[in-house]
């Protein structure tokens, strides 16, 4: 599944129209400490968090995770969206809070480590 | 001017945070940090600076600087200490906290009481407000904010798994503006440095973050300084005109 299918079927706001959905989801973490996620997350993980800090991106690159999904309705900081343009990194949102949408992904065929 | 070695443990908190034992009362705090051999403390209690006088006027006379100052639990989840001059107004800086943090009444049942004292010890009062939630500041505007007051922004316990800049954020953000990074007791700074990637420029500190009196001076930072004061502390993290950090 891509990252459009996905975006699509969850009804995901794109935060970066600059950056490509074409990336292939190979699973997905949830975590809101990014010192676990660099620890756990695996690469082309979907990445479920409420933290919207610059660093979300710093770590996505690190891990080379597929997206970055802001849970709950948050909305990133604008440095966190400028350097997610400049890197690549999809950042997508959706107003479902943590649970639901791991929910969702897994009814979806995403699974965990 | 003469400068001279004084003990600092930067990182105390009273009986009014949630997790602070009732023996930490401003008389007890200041009896224990001299016991301990302290010259300097500061007060930083969880979102709040409300007992930091109380502890300063049962410190008078006794030859024991007292600072105010907070620990404040940004939007991540990050403590970060702010330590201010002895004299600056900070009733702004609390409402301003005040408005962040959200109204969520405490529950007795499950924290210990938030107790509000006076230099001689006195109950004045019971804080309402769920002190130990998360603000609405994001770390920046926390540093932003402490900086606005004249103050010292110093992320709390670095090495700690749960609420540090390094647990939350995964690792020390670039130009935040931090004047120093803490270390718990049981780390030591050499390691911590490297373990934490903490940049050159960046010193790190030592402190108790001691919640009840036995705890006062667990861990305290030696600086080299002319006198326990706010602006010699500055001095002395940014290496300034022969005052420093001699050992954390």
């Amino acid at each position: 599944m891509t990252l459009t299918e996905l975006a699509t079927r969850l009804e995901l706001t794109v935060f970066t129209p600059g950056v490509p959905l074409d990336r292939q989801v190979g699973g997905g973490y949830t975590s809101d400490l990014l010192s676990d996620v660099i620890g756990h997350a695996r690469k082309d993980d979907v990445w479920v968090t409420i933290q919207v800090h610059p660093n979300i991106v710093a770590v996505a690159v690190l891990k080379e995770l597929a997206a970055i999904v802001l849970a709950g309705g948050r909305l990133p900081a604008a440095e966190t969206l400028a350097q997610a343009e400049r890197e690549k990194v999809p950042v997508l949102g959706s107003g479902l809070g943590t649970f639901e949408l791991a929910g969702r992904l897994y009814g979806m065929g995403v699974r965990g480590g | 001017m003469e400068l001279r070695r004084l003990r600092a443990d930067l990182h105390i908190h009273t009986c009014l945070s949630p997790c602070g034992e009732l023996e930490m009362s401003p008389r007890a705090l200041v009896a224990a940090a001299r016991a301990a051999g302290l010259d300097l403390i500061a007060v930083t209690d969880h979102n709040t600076t409300e007992n930091a006088a109380a502890v300063a006027g049962a410190a008078v006379g006794t030859g024991l600087a007292v600072l105010p100052g907070i620990e404040l639990t940004t939007v991540e989840e990050v403590h970060l200490l702010g330590l201010f001059d002895a004299g600056a107004d900070l009733t702004p800086f609390q409402a301003e906290v005040f408005r962040r943090l959200p109204d969520v009444p405490s529950k007795r049942k499950f924290i210990k009481d938030q107790v509000l004292a006076d230099a001689e010890d006195y109950v004045t009062g019971f804080s309402p407000r769920c002190l130990f939630g998360a603000t609405e500041l994001a770390v920046r505007e926390a540093v932003d904010l402490v900086h606005a007051y004249g103050g010292l922004a110093i992320a709390s316990h670095i090495d700690r798994e749960a609420f540090s800049l390094v647990s939350q954020l995964g690792f020390i953000p670039p130009g935040l503006g931090l004047e120093a990074v803490e270390i718990s007791p049981l780390a030591d700074a050499a390691t911590a440095r490297e373990a934490f990637c903490v940049p050159a420029g960046l010193p790190i500190v030592r402190f108790s973050d001691a919640h009840k009196p036995a705890e006062i001076g667990a861990a305290s930072t030696e600086l080299l300084v002319a006198a326990p004061s706010l602006e010699e502390i500055r001095k002395a993290l940014a290496n300034r005109d022969g005052r420093k950090v001699l050992r954390p």
